[in-house]
C-alpha cells in the first residue's frame, strides 16, 4: 500500500497533522446538524404550541436544576405501547421553545412529555412531598423543600427577554409583563385577562392553566413546578397535524 | 515583568470576583464566584512570593512537576468519582438515602451530574492531561512548552472541577447531560483547554523527533475535537453576568441534535481517541514490545476520527428528530465497529511474543483487561445503535450498563494501569510497593465491573421487555411501577459491584501511597535523555 508510505508528510509536520484532523472531525457535524436549521420539515407546522408563561419557565428551570432530566424522558417514540401508555408520539414542533431540550435519555420514571393534566394538582403535591405515599414502588427523591421556597419574580423579566434574544418569539407585551403575569397565574381571584390575552384561548387556542398549584398560600417553587408539569403536552391541537412520509 | 504582569491579572481577578459575589442572584453563583476569588488570592500570594527570584535553565529536563500533580489528581478524583456512583446506585435501590434533611442538595438528580463530571472530567480528564504531558515530552525529547503553562492548565482545570461541582450540588447546571457546566464555566474550561493545546503543540513544535508518534495523533485529535465540541454545544446567552442562569442558542430537536454530536463524541474524544493515545504509548512500554502494526495504526486513527463524529443520533432514535439523520447515524456507527476494533488489536497483538507477561505482571493483566473491555463495548456499542435494538434498549438500563464496562473497564483499568507504571517512575523508586495489592486491586475491579454489567443487562432487558409487554387482548400488562419494583435486586447487585470497584481503588492509592514513602530510591538519577 504506497499511499500510506507518504504518511511520513503527515507525521513529521505538526501543522498539517493538526490541520487535516481537524477537517476530518468537522465533516460529520455539518452534514448532520446544518441542514436541521433550514429543513423546512425538521419541524411540523402545527397550531397550539406557545411560548411557556413566565411562571411555567420559572418551573422549567426548577425541572433542570433538580436533574429531572435524569430520570425522565419527555419524548414518547412512536411504538405501540408507547403511545398506548403516555399518548400520542412526541412531536418536534413540541420542544421547539425549549432550551435546552429535556428530551432525556433515560426512565428511571416514566415518560412525562404529556403528563399535563393527568393527575391533579394535589396528587402532584402529594407525590413531590413523598412519592411513596402515592406510588409505593417508587424510588424518587423527596422535593417537599419546595413548598418552602417563596419566589418574587425578581429576575423573570430578564429570563423572558433572554429567552426572546435566543429566538423564542415573546412579543414586547409579554415581555413587559412578563412579572405581572409570573404572580397572576397562581391568584385565580384576581386579575389575569392579561395573561390570557397574551397566551390563552384567544392567542394559542388552550386556555392558560390559572390555579393555586401549591395549595399554599405564598408563591412558592411548588406553584412554579407544577405549573410547568401541567402544561406539559397539553399544547399541541392534533387536528392541525398530518404526518408526512419523508420525514 | 511578567511576574507583574500576573500579578495584576490576579489582582483584579480576585476583585471582580469579589464584586461578582456581591451582586450574586444566586447561592451557587456567589459560592463559585468566593472561590475564584479564593483561588485567585491564593495564586497571588504564591506569585508575589517567587516574583524576582532567579529561574534555573530546566531546558535540559522534563517538566515531569506537573505529571506528579497529575497523577495523584488523578488518583483523588477518581476515589471521589467511584464514591459518589456508589451513593447514587445505593439511593436508587434504597431511596431513603435521599435525605429529608439534605433534599435540596443530596438528592439524587443533583448528584448523579456530580457522578459523571468527577469521572468523566475529573478523573479521566487528570488522567489525560498527566498522560498527555507526560507521553508528548518523552517522544518528543523535549521539555513541555510555555514555562509554568502546564501549572495554569493543571490548576485551572482543578478550579474547573471545583466550581462544577459546587455548582451541581447548590443547582447550577446548564441541563444538558455530559455539559452540566454553567455558561461562566464554560468560558473557563475553553482558556484551560486553549492552554493545554498550546502546551502540547507548542512540545511538538520543539520536537528532537522527526516523527510524531502515534500516541500524539490520538491526543492532538481529541484536544482539537473536544474543543470544537465543547464550543458549539455550550453556545448559550447568559441572563445576567451576576448569575448562573443562561438561555441555550439551540432549541428542541436541534438542540438534540448538537448535544448528542457533543454527547456522543466526549465518548469518542475524550474516552476513546484520548485513552487510545494513552495506550499506544504505555502498552508497549510496558510490554517491552513495538506497536504490532505501523499501517494499522494509520488506517485505524483517521478512519476512528472520521467515523465517530457521525455516530451522535443514534442516541435519537425514534425521537422527534429526522429519519435521515437517525438513519445516518446508525449506519455510522455500525461501521465504526471496525476501526474500534483497529485499535484492540493493536493493542493486543502489540503482546504478542510477551504473553507470557499475563502470568507475572499484573499490570499488563489490567491493561489487556481494559483492551478487552474496550473491544467489547465497541461491539455492544454499534450493535445497540441498530434501531431494532435500540427500541428495546433506550431508555433502560442496558445503557447504563454499556457506559460502564466501558468506562471501569476501559478507562478505570487503563488508567489504574498507567498509573502503576508511572508513580514508580515519576517519584524515581525502584518497584512498587506490592506487586500483591495490584492483583487484588485487578481482580476486585474486574469482578465489581462483571457484577455491573451483567446486573444492568438483566434490568435493561427485563424492563424493555416489560414495558412492551401487551396481552391477548392487546392491554399493556404491566403499569410503569412494576418494573421499577422487579428491578430492586439488581440495583442491589450494581451498588455492589460498583462497591468492589470502589474497594480496589482505594487499594491502589495505598500501594501508590507506600511505593512514593517506603520504597527505596533508585539510584541512577535520570535526567532528560532524548526520546527512548
Amino acid at each position: 500500500m504506497a499511499f500510506l508510505d507518504k504518511h511520513k508528510v503527515i507525521e513529521t509536520n505538526a501543522t498539517l497533522l493538526m490541520i487535516l484532523s481537524l477537517l476530518v472531525v468537522t465533516i460529520g457535524g455539518i452534514v448532520q446538524i446544518v441542514p436541521l436549521f433550514y429543513l423546512e420539515n425538521t419541524i411540523e407546522k402545527v397550531e397550539g404550541v406557545r411560548p411557556y408563561t413566565p411562571l411555567e419557565l420559572a418551573g422549567r428551570s426548577i425541572y433542570v436544576r433538580e436533574g429531572c432530566y435524569g430520570c425522565h424522558s419527555q419524548m414518547i417514540r412512536p411504538m405501540r405501547d408507547e403511545v398506548e401508555r403516555y399518548g400520542h408520539y412526541s412531536l418536534a414542533a413540541e420542544s421547539m421553545y425549549d432550551r435546552p431540550f429535556q428530551w432525556g435519555s433515560k426512565r428511571t420514571g416514566p415518560d412525562l412529555a404529556r403528563v399535563g393534566g393527568r393527575y391533579s394538582d394535589e396528587w402532584h403535591q402529594d407525590h413531590f412531598t413523598n412519592a411513596k405515599s402515592v406510588v409505593p414502588e417508587s424510588v424518587m427523591p423527596p422535593y417537599g423543600f419546595l413548598f418552602n421556597n417563596v419566589i418574587d419574580g425578581r429576575y423573570i423579566q430578564d429570563v423572558v427577554a433572554t429567552n426572546r434574544m435566543a429566538g423564542v418569539p415573546y412579543t414586547d407585551e409579554m415581555v413587559e409583563n412578563a412579572l405581572a403575569d409570573f404572580k397572576a397565574q397562581v391568584d385565580p381571584l384576581g386579575d389575569f385577562d392579561g395573561l390570557e390575552a397574551r397566551y390563552g384561548e384567544g392567542a394559542f387556542g388552550t386556555p392558560v392553566n390559572v390555579r393555586n398549584f401549591d395549595g399554599t398560600d405564598a408563591l412558592t417553587e411548588m406553584d412554579a413546578l407544577i405549573a410547568y408539569i401541567q402544561v406539559l403536552g397539553t399544547m399541541v391541537d392534533f387536528s392541525t397535524f398530518t404526518p408526512v412520509a419523508n420525514r | 515583568m511578567w511576574d507583574y504582569l500576573k500579578l495584576i491579572g490576579l489582582g483584579l481577578m480576585a476583585i471582580l470576583a469579589a464584586i461578582a459575589a456581591n451582586y450574586a442572584h444566586d447561592l451557587a453563583y456567589q459560592v463559585n464566584a468566593v472561590t475564584v476569588m479564593l483561588a485567585a488570592g491564593i495564586s497571588f500570594l504564591f506569585v508575589l512570593r517567587t516574583a524576582g527570584d532567579p529561574r534555573p535553565n530546566l531546558q535540559h529536563e522534563y517538566f515531569d512537576g506537573v505529571v506528579r500533580a497529575g497523577a495523584i489528581a488523578t488518583a483523588f478524583w477518581g476515589v471521589v468519582g467511584f464514591l459518589v456512583g456508589v451513593v447514587i446506585a445505593t439511593q436508587l435501590a434504597f431511596p431513603q438515602l435521599n435525605f429529608e434533611w439534605a433534599q435540596g442538595y443530596l438528592n439524587f438528580g443533583r448528584l448523579r451530574p456530580l457522578h459523571t463530571s468527577a469521572v468523566i472530567f475529573a478523573f479521566g480528564g487528570n488522567a489525560l492531561i498527566m498522560s498527555s504531558f507526560y507521553i508528548v515530552q518523552r517522544t518528543s525529547a523535549a521539555r513541555l512548552f510555555g514555562g509554568s503553562l502546564g501549572w495554569f492548565v493543571f490548576w485551572g482545570w482543578q478550579l474547573v472541577i471545583v466550581l462544577a461541582a459546587t455548582g451541581y450540588v447548590l443547582g447550577a447546571t446548564q441541563g444538558k447531560e455530559y455539559a452540566e457546566p454553567v455558561w461562566y464555566v464554560d468560558i473557563l474550561i475553553t482558556v484551560v483547554w486553549v492552554a493545554f493545546l498550546v502546551a502540547f503543540m507548542g512540545t511538538l513544535f520543539k520536537r528532537k523527533e522527526p516523527h510524531i508518534y502515534v500516541a500524539n495523533w490520538f491526543l492532538l485529535a481529541m484536544i482539537l475535537t473536544v474543543a470544537m465540541l465543547h464550543l458549539v454545544n455550550n453556545a448559550a446567552i447568559p441572563v445576567s453576568i451576576f448569575g448562573s442562569a443562561q438561555v441555550q442558542l439551540y432549541a428542541g430537536v436541534q438542540d438534540a441534535m448538537v448535544q448528542w454530536w457533543y454527547g456522543h463524541n466526549a465518548v469518542g474524544f475524550f474516552l476513546t481517541a484520548g485513552f487510545l493515545g494513552m495506550m499506544y504509548y504505555f502498552v508497549p512500554k510496558q510490554a517491552e514490545r513495538p506497536v504490532y502494526s505501523y499501517k494499522l495504526s494509520i488506517i485505524h486513527f483517521w478512519a476512528l476520527i472520521f467515523l465517530y463524529i457521525w455516530a451522535g443520533p443514534h442516541h435519537l432514535h425514534y425521537t422527534a428528530l429526522p429519519d435521515w439523520a437517525s438513519t445516518l447515524g446508525m449506519v455510522f456507527s455500525v461501521i465504526l465497529w471496525m476501526p474500534s476494533w483497529g485499535g484492540m488489536i493493536n493493542g493486543l497483538m502489540t503482546l504478542s511474543g510477551a504473553w507470557d507477561k499475563l502470568r507475572t505482571d499484573p499490570i499488563i493483566r489490567m491493561m489487556v483487561v481494559s483492551i478487552g473491555f474496550y473491544g467489547m463495548s465497541t461491539f455492544e456499542g454499534p450493535m445497540m445503535s441498530i434501531k431494532a435494538v435500540n427500541s428495546l434498549s433506550h431508555y433502560t438500563d442496558w445503557t447504563i450498563g454499556h457506559v460502564h464496562s466501558g468506562a471501569l473497564g476501559w478507562n478505570g483499568m487503563i488508567t489504574f494501569g498507567v498509573l502503576y507504571y508511572l508513580v514508580p517512575r515519576l517519584w524515581n523508586r525502584e518497584r512498587l510497593y506490592s506487586l500483591k495489592l495490584v492483583s487484588w486491586h485487578f481482580w476486585l475491579a474486574t469482578i465489581g465491573i462483571v457484577l455491573y454489567a451483567s446486573s444492568m443487562w438483566v434490568t435493561g432487558i427485563m424492563e424493555g421487555l416489560m414495558w412492551r409487554e401487551v396481552d391477548a387482548n392487546g392491554f399493556l400488562v404491566n403499569a410503569f411501577a412494576d418494573t421499577v419494583a422487579a428491578k430492586f435486586p439488581m440495583y442491589v447487585v450494581r451498588a455492589l459491584g460498583g462497591g468492589l470497584f470502589l474497594t480496589g481503588a482505594l487499594i491502589m492509592c495505598y500501594n501508590l501511597w507506600m511505593t512514593v514513602r517506603a520504597q527505596p530510591q533508585r539510584v541512577t538519577q535520570h535526567a532528560a535523555v532524548p526520546a527512548e
